[in-house]
């Protein structure tokens, strides 16, 4: 077994984006505060810390996780991906990102990012989700902005032109 | 919204965690998807000073099934179970509750064991545990034993396990897919905790109907020679003898009120699919 004993630093290791990353916590930190304050990755945003309203929603191994639910130990190596990882180039927006822009899916922003990564996991395990798959995604979100309308426009034609893309190639 | 100090160990093997528990128990609180137990460090409902982080241990993976039981390990995600080829065959009526387990977001990192632990008065898995006769299994280093799942729960968020033991498996009787089943819960935004949550099992005239979120533990009824006209006054007789309370999302009558409306639903959708 592996003991990291309260209130001392210890290393922590996994894969975020592709790339390797160290930082150091204590046992009881959140790897929502690990993200952004040890590593400096501010795209996590965080809300509750309490697992309610989805801010903090990221991938780990590939599954959907909340951040602030998971302590920066339980990440040591694990395959983490953030909203840092989902743009394909600098300058440029992937597929679900570009609709959001374009729908009005966001004001504030406070929320885009955990939103983002949960419809993006949705729409590669089914690229055929319609509104009911999107809508059931989103409940696990919480956004004071938009009431929601904008955000399943932007999924639902970010749904149909990844369909396309994946019946013209 | 931090969680206290404590020590975070990962344990590679069962006896790693049995022998924590056997020198630090009572302090000591078993770490798997922490989808319930991460809120309440957060909010220091919960403050032990060690966590033991079992999803490391491969004893304690992947669903079986072993003498007539669907055997579900202690550090299955309740993703992985919904997951699993064999449910909607041998649990139909768990089948029926997998997406009604909080979100899509938690489901992926929390397990069916660790629902079961944290004892939730309004949680589906605990509801399914009870309806479908299940048993949970324990294990500490001195011993181990099987526990029906009725005796289980003793009161909201309360278990007879005691402190050096751990769930290690919950086990469900499969089912011998004649019995109609159904499922239908009201909350105030699919994923949240529910109000209430009635699931339902029919052979012939005989029903089940287990109710979630009145009581302080999942509540019970089997229906001998139900008649389908005796079905609104068996409701309304079922609904005031429990201990419905108000809260903050919902008073008692709406509570009662959303039994008698559940209950015939699922009531009347498990005889349909049992004939």
């Amino acid at each position: 077994m592996r003991n990291l004993k309260a209130g001392q630093k210890h290393p922590v290791e996994f894969e975020l984006n592709g790339r390797s990353v160290k930082g150091q916590a204590e046992p009881r930190m959140l790897l929502s505060d690990f993200l952004r304050h040890e590593l400096g990755r501010t795209g996590t945003h965080v809300g509750c810390e309490h697992g309610v309203c989805g801010a903090c929603t990221i991938r780990i191994d590939g599954r959907l996780a909340r951040a602030c639910l998971t302590l920066a130990a339980q990440a040591d190596g694990t395959q983490v991906e953030t909203i840092e990882g989902m743009a394909p180039q600098t300058g440029r927006l992937s597929v679900l990102q570009a609709a959001f822009r374009r729908h009005h899916a966001l004001q504030c922003g406070f929320c885009t990012p955990g939103i983002l990564m949960s419809l993006d996991t949705l729409l590669q395990q089914n690229p055929a989700a319609g509104e009911d798959e999107i809508r059931d995604v989103i409940s696990g979100h919480l956004c004071r902005c938009t009431g929601y309308r904008q955000i399943i426009d932007a999924a639902l034609e970010a749904a149909k032109s990844l369909q396309k893309e994946t019946a013209d190639a | 919204m931090k969680p206290p100090p404590l020590d975070y160990i990962r344990a590679f093997t069962t006896q790693d965690i049995l022998s924590v528990l056997a020198n630090a128990g009572s302090d000591t609180r078993i770490l798997a998807g922490g989808q319930s137990l991460m809120a309440m460090l957060n909010m220091r409902l919960a403050q032990p000073s060690i966590l033991i982080d079992i999803m490391h241990v491969g004893e304690l993976t992947g669903v079986t099934i072993e003498h007539g039981k669907t055997v579900i390990p202690a550090a299955v995600r309740q993703a992985e179970l919904a997951e699993w080829q064999g449910l909607s065959k041998t649990l139909p009526l768990l089948a029926q509750m997998m997406p009604w387990i909080g979100h899509a977001q938690t489901r992926s990192r929390g397990t069916v064991c660790g629902s079961i632990a944290h004892a939730d008065p309004s949680a589906e898995l605990p509801l399914a545990l009870i309806t479908l006769d299940g048993e949970v299994a324990l294990r500490s280093r001195k011993r181990r034993r099987v526990v029906q799942a009725a005796d289980f729960f003793s009161g909201t968020m309360l278990t007879c396990k005691e402190d050096d033991e751990f769930i290690e498996a919950v086990r469900f009787p499969v089912s011998d897919g004649k019995a109609g089943t159904a499922f239908r819960e009201i909350g105030r935004r699919k994923g949240d905790f529910a109000i209430v949550s009635c699931a339902a099992i029919a052979r012939g005239k005989s029903v089940r109907l287990g109710v979630g979120g009145v009581n302080d533990i999942p509540f019970i009824r089997d229906f001998d020679g139900l008649e389908v006209s005796g079905i609104p006054d068996a409701l309304n007789e079922l609904a005031w003898s429990l201990d419905a309370r108000g809260d903050l999302h919902a008073d008692a009558r709406y509570r009662r009120e959303l039994v008698r409306n559940l209950g015939a639903q699922v009531i009347g959708e498990a005889l349909q699919c049992a004939t």
